[in-house]
């Protein structure tokens, strides 16, 4: 019996399993609920990243011009996108999108962590490499930011959180995301199946 | 009786209040995605390729169970919402972008917050979609200039699909739940089929 015990232990723990996609599904609409009962607003991910990287551009210029003297005239200010996020003295931190951010680090992790599903790796289909996935995940990513920042948003700010507000904009946005996919994912089969 | 909600709208918590309700909400949000499947590349290339439709579930489930609550609170009084945000249309830089979008998803095959979640569990690939999503960020800023007149372009304000279609907001909820089902049952009959094939 002891010894049974042991060797089950011994062997690296299987993670467990996702949880049903309607389950879900119907927690993370609730949480979407939640977000708008109380904040007035709904979920999203692009936004904090944008601030973020603007803000990091404003800093770069700065110091390569010396220092915080330089900081009222940076390339971000002149920029016409950039600039509303580093024109003024406010903490670019300080916002509702940077909060979500951290917060979603966190549920992320600890969701993973309570089903065994944390651990470096890559995850690639069965006949790709490392290296091609990490490239197509670098360019995708490249790729993804001009999609997300014409449209204004992402699958999180737009196609989830506009698409429960009946927003007309976000529901092209979604039907535009499948069209993209679906119009490409034949060509890049072999990195998956 | 008065609306109650938006919470922080109506009752003005304050700055504090709304950092911590961002962080809680976050949380919420990244646990789901996570549990859903959706902290894994492989489950979320099954969406295009068959072999797993938990996008699609995961999405409209939460979309259906978000937009009914949404509604059916406008109806009762207790949300005013007016005071809801709801994104602005620019119908052509959204469709525009959200072709480029699902171009991005699927050579990717993470979005921004799906890889967020990843990268919160380790996931090298996540990492890296994430480094290449925020220097493209920064590209598109510089490149903003080029296209800041599309960007602006068929700007049609706030404006509802129920609006846009001149039909009573609950119709058009009552067809997205019906549409959204009928894919539901889509998806499982794709299941049965690609399993026997």
């Amino acid at each position: 019996m002891a010894e049974t015990t042991q060797l089950a232990e011994s062997q690296p723990k299987r993670p467990a399993p996702y949880w049903n996609s309607y389950v879900a599904g119907f927690g993370l609409g609730l949480v979407l609920l939640a977000s708008y009962v109380l904040a007035g607003r709904g979920l999203g991910a692009s936004g904090a990243a944008t601030r973020i990287a603007s803000y990091a551009v404003h800093k770069v210029d700065a110091m390569a011009h010396g220092g915080t003297e330089a900081e009222g005239h940076t390339v971000a200010r002149a920029n016409a996108y950039m600039a509303p996020y580093v024109k003024g003295p406010a903490d670019p931190f300080d916002d509702f999108l940077v909060y979500l951010m951290v917060g979603i680090l966190f549920g992320g992790f600890a969701s993973g962590w309570s089903a065994g599903r944390v651990s470096f790796e890559i995850v690639k289909g069965p006949h790709a490499t490392n290296k091609r996935r990490l490239a197509l995940a670098l360019l995708g990513g490249f790729i993804s930011a001009y999609g997300a920042r014409l449209a204004r948003g992402c699958t999180s700010g737009q196609a989830l959180s506009g698409g429960a507000t009946l927003a007309l904009g976000s529901w092209a946005f979604m039907l535009a995301v499948f069209a993209g996919g679906y119009a490409l994912a034949y060509f890049l089969r072999k990195e998956w199946l | 009786m008065e609306p109650l909600a938006p919470v922080t709208k109506v009752f003005e918590l304050g700055a504090n209040a709304e950092a911590v309700l961002a962080m809680l909400l976050g949380f919420g949000f990244g646990f789901m995605l996570e549990k859903g499947g959706f902290g894994s590349s492989k489950v979320l290339a099954g969406q295009w390729y068959g072999y797993n439709f938990a996008v699609l579930r995961v999405m409209f489930t939460a979309i259906i169970t978000s937009m009914v609550g949404l509604f059916g609170l406008r109806y009762l009084g207790v949300v005013n919402f007016e005071l809801v945000y709801v994104n602005e249309t620019f119908l052509w830089p959204q469709i525009v972008g959200g072709f480029i979008f699902g171009i991005g998803f699927v050579i990717g095959q993470f979005c921004p917050g799906t890889a967020l979640a990843a990268c919160a569990t380790g996931k090298i690939d996540a990492m890296v979609f994430t480094a290449g999503f925020w220097i493209g960020i920064v590209a598109f800023s510089f490149s903003f200039p080029l296209f800041s007149r599309f960007y602006d372009s068929s700007s049609m304000g706030r404006m509802l699909v129920s609006d846009w279609l001149h039909l009573p907001a609950g119709v058009v909820v009552f067809l997205v739940v019906l549409i959204a089902l009928g894919a539901f049952a889509l998806t499982h009959f794709l299941d049965k089929k690609l399993a026997k094939s």
